[in-house]
């Protein structure tokens, strides 16, 4: 017997079973080759129809947002999205999700979660300048999320700050629905040379097919499989499809791509994540309409005795592969061997739509791409509204007693761990290295400036997984309305988003119905305020003994500032200064985190949003930011006006400053002060510029509302909050820490 | 003046002390691979931020081993000017250009955030263009920058006048709240007995200009600078 027959067990309908096929997919498959595959080639069906990689589930409905927009390059469907910013550059970014391998063991799924995303834009020739994150986490006196939530920040910054990118904030919020799910989502935007990006094709019959960077080990494999799956209890078992990341070696591999890009002999390049060497190549033979052929006995090995089934399905990380021009061998190799990395030709480009690995020159796989990529199965699940949707909706405001005391509700709400500071997080992350960072973490959102130009980019990433459960629908349009409203903050036009979706399993219907609102919710955020979705991804199965994680879209935009010194932050900067609120104040307590921490309840709807004030709102920030009007700027979210007056108060990086703010609306108190409308952002301006931020509030037609004025050392909203913030200050800022220790 | 930035690999503030140095000064600036031999004729060698070879084992442990550290000792040993930022300073005291060493930071955590440094002495290549008891606001971003030395070596830093900065808050007293990473005596910065070999953890080339949020960082490599220029007039005199 060969070694490759030996590594070939005879299929049974357990061994099926357990490559997460179902009988029907099994059939498919033997009418794909016309025989029954072998165990390799069932390895290698079962990760590339996996719903991680196949988005069989969720394509149809994908379809619906809309992906194109003046400054779009690349769309979804390659490695990462790209937007044009003028100047000759490019910004490549995407967003995606690690959570299944983040649970099961915090620092590694974290960190490599950091390192497969930074690959997937670095291998379009981009150089990664800035990563966001967005981390959901159980309740906060869950025995488990003190351990996930020290883990998963030491992993994303132990692997981010070797690497050099800096972490420039992101998002983290707690929930019990998150208890044995969390999420996991990382992004990494890079800057590219419009004229020298680099897409995922194996182009051009006879080039070789280079293997560059670490050598291949047994872990990770079916780590695709596993990301396809929801949790048991016996989740702990799953611990070695987790990766094992080296930043070190993603670093050296970055530098070393980096500078081959700069030659001539790169045809395509694509990085091996989820369903490693088996899907980086057939995505690139179907992406060039051609085939590819290996020889596995030539991949660089970590261990001995590995099967062709173990090399094809290794997610062993920090390794890419390239198509390069027939005769380039040598350079290719001078370059990686420079940096200390493996580069071996593995095997080839390919006439005839074959996917073929040999062993010591005997096939062991035969399959064709088609079979493999666009062919694979595609499902319209069916969908069903919840029962008891009705009743989490229904909130009845006559039985919820207002507080007494709302300056101790304010209090309150500052140490919730979802509203307080986030610096005991990001202070983790190097949030400064190459020298770009205008707006650290802790802003509406950080602020990049580009080296050698005026300009700027500004990052975001929201999502409130609590209106998506209350309504999918408008959650899904809240997310997108947030993001852009966070970008229009600091004063940046959005450019394109990229969205990751995190839902429970596509086989319920409830979950698909949830999954289909927020992606027409999305669309219609998208559409109605002009932002293309350029890249994303698509995690299901977030739940744990049947119970789904509520439905978590999580949308980072990118937008950018034509001129990066007129940025603003959202902080108070002088006495004297006029607060003024631009939008309109509802009765609304639906979903908002003042119900959840004072009264225990998450029931409502979520808050209203009318697209068109949406819009004219974010527009006069914007124009008034560009008229060098705007001392301060911040949208009004989570905790509602009280909340963001607040942090208006004490967020920034010095002393804390006062303001005497007086509201006069027919509405109870805590709706006023704690309700979340959408569509507000709170601005300081001099007194003088009152006249024309009106213009310009009357010409876009926005809401304008002089509260207050800023200073003292109070925060006082006649009549009902007195309260030093120098006491509000310590509060927002210990928490986490506190909650820590 | 001409300025040699060393690349391990797995340094990472490379190109930002290289951008500070070529386009906010205007300097003569280029990259020393850490493998090559070093060419002789560089005014001032700087050893950036980073990972060395990953720092798995302990930081700036395995890059003191690095064919350039040769050429760097040497170059060190006549006298030439050595700046070590953040990882740099790491592998100097490893090294032995430097006295004392970096341990875990007190909290056991990464610490990134802006600090501020008490300038303490001026009779330096690093620091003469500074003014005695004068506050800089410099970020820090690291997991091993708690200073140490023994009790004779740290005594013998401070009769020298070693020690060039120290943490402070914005008015420039010391206190522990101020100290970002436990150093001994909140030390933040020393140079060797010839005053001619210094590391810092705090990272100057990441606050060069206003819109980063302080540009105090060019005190000293505008002081490098013109102790050079010094230097060489000196040079052309002698």
């Amino acid at each position: 017997m060969s070694q490759a027959e030996r590594s070939q067990p005879l299929l049974t309908p357990e061994i099926i079973a357990s490559h997460g096929l179902s009988e029907e997919e099994y059939q498919k498959i033997v009418k794909a080759l016309g025989r029954e595959p072998n165990y390799t080639e069932l390895g290698v069906f079962s990760v590339m129809w996996s719903e991680h990689c196949s988005y069989k589930s969720s394509k149809r409905l994908l379809k619906l947002l809309p992906t194109e927009g003046p400054a779009v390059l690349q769309g979804p469907g390659e490695n990462a999205g790209i937007v044009d910013i003028g100047g000759g550059l490019a910004a490549v970014f995407k967003i995606e999700s690690h959570n299944h391998p983040s649970f099961i063991e915090p620092y590694q799924g974290a960190a490599t979660g950091v390192g497969g995303i930074l690959r997937d834009v670095f291998t379009m020739g981009a150089r990664p300048i800035a990563s966001l994150n967005s981390l959901r986490f159980g309740a906060f006196d869950h025995p488990r999320t003190r351990y996930l939530l020290c883990g998963v920040v030491a992993g994303i910054g132990g692997y981010g700050n070797c690497v050099g990118v800096p972490t420039l904030g992101g998002e983290l919020f707690f929930d019990e629905c998150y208890n044995s799910n969390i999420l996991v989502n990382a992004f990494t935007l890079g800057i590219a040379k419009k004229k020298r990006i680099f897409r995922g094709r194996a182009k051009g019959i006879g080039n070789p097919l280079i293997y560059v960077g670490a050598k291949t080990g047994r872990d990770g494999i079916h780590g695709a499989t596993m990301a396809s799956e929801a949790f048991s209890d016996e989740a702990e078992k799953r611990r070695p499809t987790v990766q094992v990341g080296d930043p070190f070696t993603e670093k050296l591999l970055l530098e070393a791509c980096l500078e081959l890009m700069d030659k001539d002999c790169l045809v395509g390049i694509q990085d091996m994540g989820a369903a490693g060497l088996t899907s980086s190549a057939a995505e690139m033979a179907a992406r060039g309409g051609t085939g590819v052929e290996f020889e596995l006995s030539l991949v660089p090995l970590r261990e001995k005795g590995m099967t062709p089934y173990e090399i094809l399905l290794s997610e062993s990380q920090e390794r890419m592969l390239l198509v390069a021009k027939k005769g380039s061998e040598e350079e290719v190799k001078s370059i990686f061997n420079r940096w200390d990395l493996d580069a071996v030709v593995v095997g080839r480009v390919t006439r005839g739509g074959l996917f073929r690995a040999l062993f010591h020159g005997q096939e062991v796989v035969r399959i064709p791409i088609e079979a493999l990529t666009s062919a694979a199965p595609v499902y319209s699940r069916p969908a069903e509204r919840p029962e008891g949707h009705d009743e989490a909706q229904k909130l009845d405001l006559r039985k919820i007693q207002e507080p007494d005391d709302l300056g101790a509700v304010l209090k309150q709400l500052l140490d919730s761990p979802n509203i307080a500071s986030k610096e005991w997080v990001y202070r983790q992350y190097d949030h400064f290295v190459r020298s770009n960072t205008v707006v650290a973490p802790g802003a509406d959102a950080a602020v990049i400036r580009i080296k050698g130009t005026d300009k700027g980019l500004a990052l975001t990433a929201d999502g409130n997984s609590r209106y998506c459960y209350l309504d999918p629908y408008v959650g899904g349009v809240l997310a997108v309305a947030e993001a852009a409203r966070n970008l229009a903050c600091v004063g940046a036009h959005p450019l394109g988003l990229s969205d990751c979706l995190n839902f429970g399993s596509p086989e319920k219907p409830e979950v698909m119905w949830q999954f289909s609102q927020v992606v027409q919710g999305m669309r219609d955020g998208c559409v109605g305020l002009g932002v293309p979705v350029v890249s994303g991804n698509v995690s299901f199965y977030n739940e744990t003994d049947g119970r789904p994680i509520h439905p978590t879209p999580v949308v980072a935009m990118v937008g950018l500032l034509p001129k990066v010194a007129r940025c603003v932050t959202p902080w108070f900067k002088t006495a004297g200064d006029l607060v003024v609120l631009l939008g309109r104040t509802r009765e609304e307590l639906g979903a908002s985190e003042y119900l959840r921490v004072v009264h225990g309840l998450v029931k409502g709807t979520p808050p209203w949003i009318d697209l068109a004030s949406e819009r004219a709102v974010q527009q006069c920030c914007l124009r008034a930011i560009e008229r060098g009007i705007v001392r301060s700027a911040h949208d009004v979210s989570e905790g509602g006006l009280a909340v963001a007056l607040a942090e208006c108060c004490i967020g920034g990086p010095e002393k804390a400053l006062g303001a005497r703010i007086e509201t006069h609306e027919m509405m109870r108190a805590d709706a006023l002060l704690f309700g979340e409308s959408q569509s507000r952002i709170i601005v300081s301006i001099k007194e003088r510029d009152l006249g024309r931020l009106r213009e310009i509030t009357g010409k876009e037609g926005a809401p304008l509302r002089v509260i207050g004025v800023v200073g003292g050392t109070r925060l006082i909203i006649q009549p009902v909050i007195q309260a030093p913030v120098d006491e509000l200050k310590s509060i927002w800022s210990s928490s986490l820490e506190r909650r820590l220790k | 003046m001409r300025w040699g930035v060393i690349v391990f690999p797995g340094s990472c503030d490379d190109q930002d002390v290289y951008d500070c140095l070529k386009h906010v000064l205007g300097q003569k600036v280029e990259f020393v691979w850490h493998r090559d031999n070093l060419q002789a004729d560089f005014d001032c060698l700087v050893l950036p931020g980073g990972f060395s070879y990953g720092d798995y084992l302990r930081a700036g442990a395995v890059a003191r081993f690095s064919p350039i550290m040769r050429g760097v000792v040497e170059y060190a040993s006549r006298g030439g000017l050595v700046v070590g930022i953040c990882n740099g300073f790491q592998i100097l005291c490893e090294a032995g250009l430097l006295p004392g060493v970096l341990t875990r930071n007190a909290s056991l955590q990464f610490v990134c955030r802006h600090v501020y440094l008490r300038l303490e002495e001026t009779d330096t290549p690093f620091t003469c263009a500074g003014k005695k008891g004068q506050v800089l606001k410099l970020p820090v971003k690291h997991g091993e920058g708690c200073y140490y030395a023994d009790p004779t070596t740290l005594e013998r830093l401070r009769q020298n006048r070693q020690i060039l900065f120290r943490y402070v808050d914005a008015k420039g007293r010391t206190s522990a709240a101020a100290n970002p990473n436990g150093s001994l005596d909140d030390i933040a910065g020393v140079c060797n007995e010839g005053r001619n070999v210094f590391g810092m953890m705090p990272h100057p080339e990441d606050a060069t200009e206003k819109i980063l949020g302080s540009d105090d960082g060019l005190k000293i490599f505008s002081s490098i600078a013109a102790a050079g220029k010094e230097r060489e007039k000196g040079a052309r005199v002698g």
